[in-house]
């Protein structure tokens, strides 16, 4: 088990390691002179060069990752174009917002779709299977862009019920949700997120579930005379780690797809921050900011997958 | 032979060629065994650990060899996981062995001057177990049994033609399978097309790999005698492959029996399955189901599990479940002996052997008789 | 289905003839399947309708797509001709849509077809060599795949400058690996299957093996799941222009259409919606079809 452990932890270095390449070389990707940004317009080959230097753009290309990436490490990510304000604080906090309706919207998608899954799959080719089935297909198509904005047309302009916009009243300084206040303008982006977790786990539960239904051992326990709700008690017990692998995976790649959203609701996470980033074409605030998600999507893979191996006593440990 | 309209699969009885002597490719006579193997070896590695490095090996194929002589059916005998099927891929080289070679007709297989793996390809092929994926399951079987030709140049018509004949060798009516799928097939009518797959490149050698196990009883008679129908036909040498002890016996001319990737008898069919030297194949025949009430055993013939492969016992690999068990069975390991004869009848037992060390060597004909002297 | 011994009854050989046995292929069964299928039918219609909308938008559209009118800003549904209303620079919706679909047709549908060639040709060599190539493969493919898809889409065509060619580019690489390993997969399972040993032992080389024996049983479960992609792909794409990375302005797109209307739902709420159901329907009729396509294709079944 222990060997597992390592020998998982040990594979995701690599690929963190080519995360990490991929990040830094996306900035070379982009058309043109990365200083041109900073340089001031009557700027001379002679400023240019000692900009370079202080950047460390003169260096061999080899040397500047190892370079950027051993400062990133330390938690120096540089300093962003526009507002001049350490990359890394910035990232970090935004990581945390984003994290909140991420969460928030997992954890709804998942009761609803638990509970929809598993009617249909008590119901396997009835009418609620039907409609849940067709519930989940509809929320892995429904573009979160546009889910958002109908919200805000609902909600908020014709109803008047929910803010539109924003991270609360006092802005981003601190939100919480033990006020109303501010709580509420976390609802409508995290309903608006929920939609496509919702059909996906919605559709995994319905398969685990039925599969387990469908296994020898519940005709056995039915034929014991245990009733209808200890038996789905068994098998939710044996469909859960897939379940929970699922939501996992939905949270990280909520987290890291955030951008749709948090554009629309002006919500300041690492998704809104990505898209200034790519607006005003802040380099350090792209790089750290996709080093960042990218990463923590990484490490969620392999939480996801150790705690896999923790719950599920079939997956062989050697 | 009435022409037979019924509704279902032709009888069996295809329309063949008269019974040939010579075959052109024949090279050396009669004398020549068809096939040597010497020493083939197969160990497979064991990994684990944080670095997935070699932890141990098994030994599917040990040192093994034997010889297969023209015109014959050599059944090869063992429970499971003794090697039999390793050493059947070793044998079409479908798997690399790690030492060994193999001798057909008298030319080096793989050798620069001997045979390439091309040409061995067109005197031996394999006869697959029955199973849902041994034909693919999208191409209709008259273009399963066509690729083997077409691999080897021969143009599309043709190959279409040697598939129907070759359709009607094997007992089923080419117009009415010729264009099926195997999913629409019995599993007899699939284990034909299997064989007449094989028959394609017309080779000189069959190795059936559990070729019959996978199907009825009834059935497997049926196959049986196709195979028996052929080879005579078609002068084919067989080595049939099963760990069922009555069909190897109906079928072969001699016998094999494997213990754990070694060889540990070898002799005429009858002589092994009336009189056996070593006392794995007698526990072996004792243990089949006997329908005689009159012949009930008091216990079971085997004891004990069979040994790890990877570490397998040293000596005789026998002889942690043998009643015959001595300290010289463990210092070492007994050798087979000189088999090419058809008649030889060799069991790797230091029971057998003469000066071995063993209290009983030499002086039992048989297991049967060695129970004897004990008691 | 049962083999005769030969000894059999002769009450069986009378007077019967060989029954027409009809032989369906594959494809033939597929087919019979769909046809009873309402629901995929039904949406493929929709399917078609919209690409038929594509092609021929500039015949059907009722207006010039790009043709402002300031008087006529943001007006509602049915107002005066303007069948579906008008956008905020007064042009007419439905001509916008018209022209819209075919922007998302050919930004969802291209990069999957890329991706399939691309992911499924290293795919197919990563799983039938096996060894050092398939861990060489697939461990780029892997770094790849640890991006979740929005940002990597986002991160590529957002460095690069945004734009059409760019986009595309972008959502290429992102589908690349999942269609990768799936066809990494089947190969590896299907080059264990005792037909292609057979196909081996008869002395085949890997090129005819491939093409013959693995790429037929392989291909089907990679063609379903990228038909799944498509629907990705145009939500995704659309997704890129909604925040500016797709077509430049004043090309009719879904996705920039909807993040342009976005500041006038106080306005004329209804009118700025309907982009976006335009790509929910495309979306979800890509995704029914495929749902259907995979059930239909199912050899178990």
């Amino acid at each position: 088990m222990f060997n597992y452990i390592v020998r998982r932890v040990l594979f995701a270095i690599p690929i963190a390691i080519g995360v990490t390449i991929v990040c830094f070389s996306l900035v070379y990707l982009a058309p043109g002179d990365p200083l041109q940004l900073v340089l001031p317009p009557d700027a001379t080959a002679d400023d240019r060069a000692i900009l370079a230097t202080l950047y460390g753009f003169d260096k061999p290309i080899p040397v500047q990752y190892l370079n950027w990436l051993m400062r990133a490490l330390c938690g120096d990510m540089g300093v962003s174009i526009q507002t001049s304000r350490p990359v890394f604080g910035e990232v970090i906090r935004a990581l945390g917002n984003t994290v909140v309706i991420s969460a928030g919207a997992v954890a709804l998608a998942f009761t609803l779709a638990f509970i929809l899954g598993t009617v249909a799959a008590y119901n396997l080719g009835k009418p609620a299977d039907r409609i849940a089935t067709a519930i989940s297909v509809v929320g892995v198509s429904v573009p979160s862009y546009w889910l958002g904005i109908v919200l805000i047309i609902w909600f908020s302009v014709e109803l008047g019920w929910l803010p539109a916009t924003g991270l609360g009243p006092k802005g981003s300084a601190g939100f919480s949700f033990l006020h109303w206040e501010q709580a509420r303008y976390a609802i409508l982006p995290i309903v608006t997120m929920s939609f496509a977790p919702l059909g996906i786990i919605a559709r995994n539960t319905r398969a685990a579930i039925a599969d387990v239904l469908s296994q020898d051992f519940v005709q056995m326990l039915r034929a014991k005379g245990l009733g209808p709700l200890p038996v789905l008690r068994h098998a939710v017990r044996n469909a859960l780690p897939q379940i929970l692998a699922v939501m996992g995976l939905q949270f990280g790649y909520l987290v890291g797809g955030s951008i749709l959203v948090e554009t629309i609701f002006n919500w300041p996470g690492t998704g809104f921050l990505l898209g200034k980033a790519i607006l005003t074409r802040d380099v350090p605030v792209l790089q750290g900011t996709i080093l960042v998600l990218a990463i923590s999507f990484v490490m969620t893979n392999l939480v996801v997958d150790l705690m896999q191996t923790a719950v599920d006593p079939r997956i062989k440990r050697s | 032979m009435t022409e037979d309209k019924s509704i279902v699969s032709a009888p069996f009885r295809p329309k063949l060629e008269a019974v040939r002597d010579e075959d052109p490719r024949d090279r050396g006579g009669n004398r020549q065994p068809l096939l040597i193997v010497n020493q083939l070896r197969k160990y497979f590695p064991i990994r684990g650990g944080i670095f997935n490095h070699r932890r141990g090996e098994v030994r599917a194929v040990d040192s093994v060899s034997f010889s297969v002589l023209k015109g014959e059916t050599l059944g090869i005998v063992g429970e499971s996981g003794c090697g039999k099927s390793t050493l059947a891929r070793l044998l079409m080289h479908l798997i690399p062995c790690d030492t060994g070679e193999q001798i057909f007709d008298g030319e080096a297989v793989g050798e620069l001057r001997g045979l390439s793996l091309r040409e061995l390809r067109r005197n031996m092929q394999m006869v697959f177990q029955d199973s849902s994926s041994s034909l693919n399951p999208r191409l209709p079987v008259e273009q399963s049994i066509a690729y083997g030709p077409r691999v080897h140049g021969m143009a599309r018509a043709e190959a279409k033609a040697v598939a129907r004949d070759l359709l009607d060798k094997v007992g089923l009516r080419p117009e009415l399978f010729g264009s099926r799928y195997p999913h629409e097939l019995s599993g007899g009518q699939k284990q034909r097309i299997n064989i007449a797959r094989a028959l394609a490149l017309n080779p000189r050698m069959l190795i059936l790999d559990e070729a019959v196990s996978a199907l009825d009883k009834s059935v497997q008679a049926q196959v049986l005698n196709l195979l028996r129908y052929l080879k005579r036909h078609l002068n084919l040498t067989y080595v049939f492959i099963s760990h069922d002890l009555s069909v190897v016996q109906y079928i072969s001319d001699r016998v094999l029996v494997m213990y754990l990737g070694e060889v540990v008898e070898i002799g005429p069919v009858d002589a092994i399955y009336t009189a056996p030297k070593h006392p794995y194949t007698a526990a072996l025949l004792r243990s089949r189901l006997n329908l005689n009430p009159a012949e009930r055993l008091a216990e079971a013939p085997l004891s004990g599990d069979p040994p790890n492969p990877i570490n397998p016992p040293s000596g005789c690999r026998f002889r942690t479940r043998c009643n015959f068990a001595e300290a010289v069975c463990a210092d070492r390991s007994p050798a087979l002996g000189e088999h090419t004869n058809r008649s030889a009848h060799r069991a790797a037992c230091h029971m057998v052997h003469a000066d071995s060390g063993h209290s009983l060597s030499g002086r039992a004909a048989s297991v049967e008789g060695a129970h004897g002297q004990r008691n | 289905m049962t083999d005769v011994i030969s000894t059999d009854a002769p009450a069986l050989r009378h007077g019967l003839s060989a029954p027409d046995i009809k032989v369906r292929s594959y494809l033939q069964t597929v087919t019979h399947r769909l046809r009873h299928d309402p629901v995929t039918l039904f949406f493929l219609a929709v399917i078609l309708i919209i690409a038929l909308a594509a092609i021929c938008a500039p015949w059907i559209a009722p207006f010039d797509p790009n043709k402002t009118g300031t008087l006529y800003r943001l007006k509602p549904i049915g107002f005066r001709g303007f069948i579906l209303g008008t956008d905020e620079l007064g042009r007419d919706m439905l001509s916008r849509l018209i022209y819209g679909a075919r922007t998302s047709l050919v930004m969802g549908l291209t990069p999957v077809v890329l991706a399939t060639v691309i992911g499924g040709t290293l795919g197919v060599t990563a799983g039938f060599h096996g060894g050092r190539v398939n861990m060489c493969i697939m461990r780029i493919v892997d770094v790849f795949y640890a991006f979740p898809s929005v940002l990597l889409a986002v991160a590529i065509s957002g460095t690069m400058g945004g734009g059409i060619q760019n986009g595309l580019i972008a959502l290429t690489l992102v589908f690349i690996p999942p269609l990768c390993r799936i066809a990494e997969t089947t190969t590896t399972q299907v080059r264990s299957l005792d037909f292609v040993e057979a196909a081996r032992a008869s002395g085949a080389s890997s090129a005819s093996i491939i093409i013959h024996h693995v790429l037929a049983n392989a291909a089907a479960p990679l063609f379903i799941y990228a038909s799944s992609l498509i629907s990705v792909a145009i939500l995704l794409a659309a997704g890129l222009s909604f925040l500016g990375l797709g077509v430049e302005p004043p090309t009719a797109d879904w996705g920039m259409m909807l993040s342009n209307l976005r500041q006038a739902i106080y306005v004329q709420p209804l009118v700025c919606a309907l982009p976006g159901v335009a790509i929910f329907i495309t979306s979800l009729s890509f995704n029914l079809v495929s749902d259907g396509l995979r059930q239909a294709m199912d050899v178990r079944a």
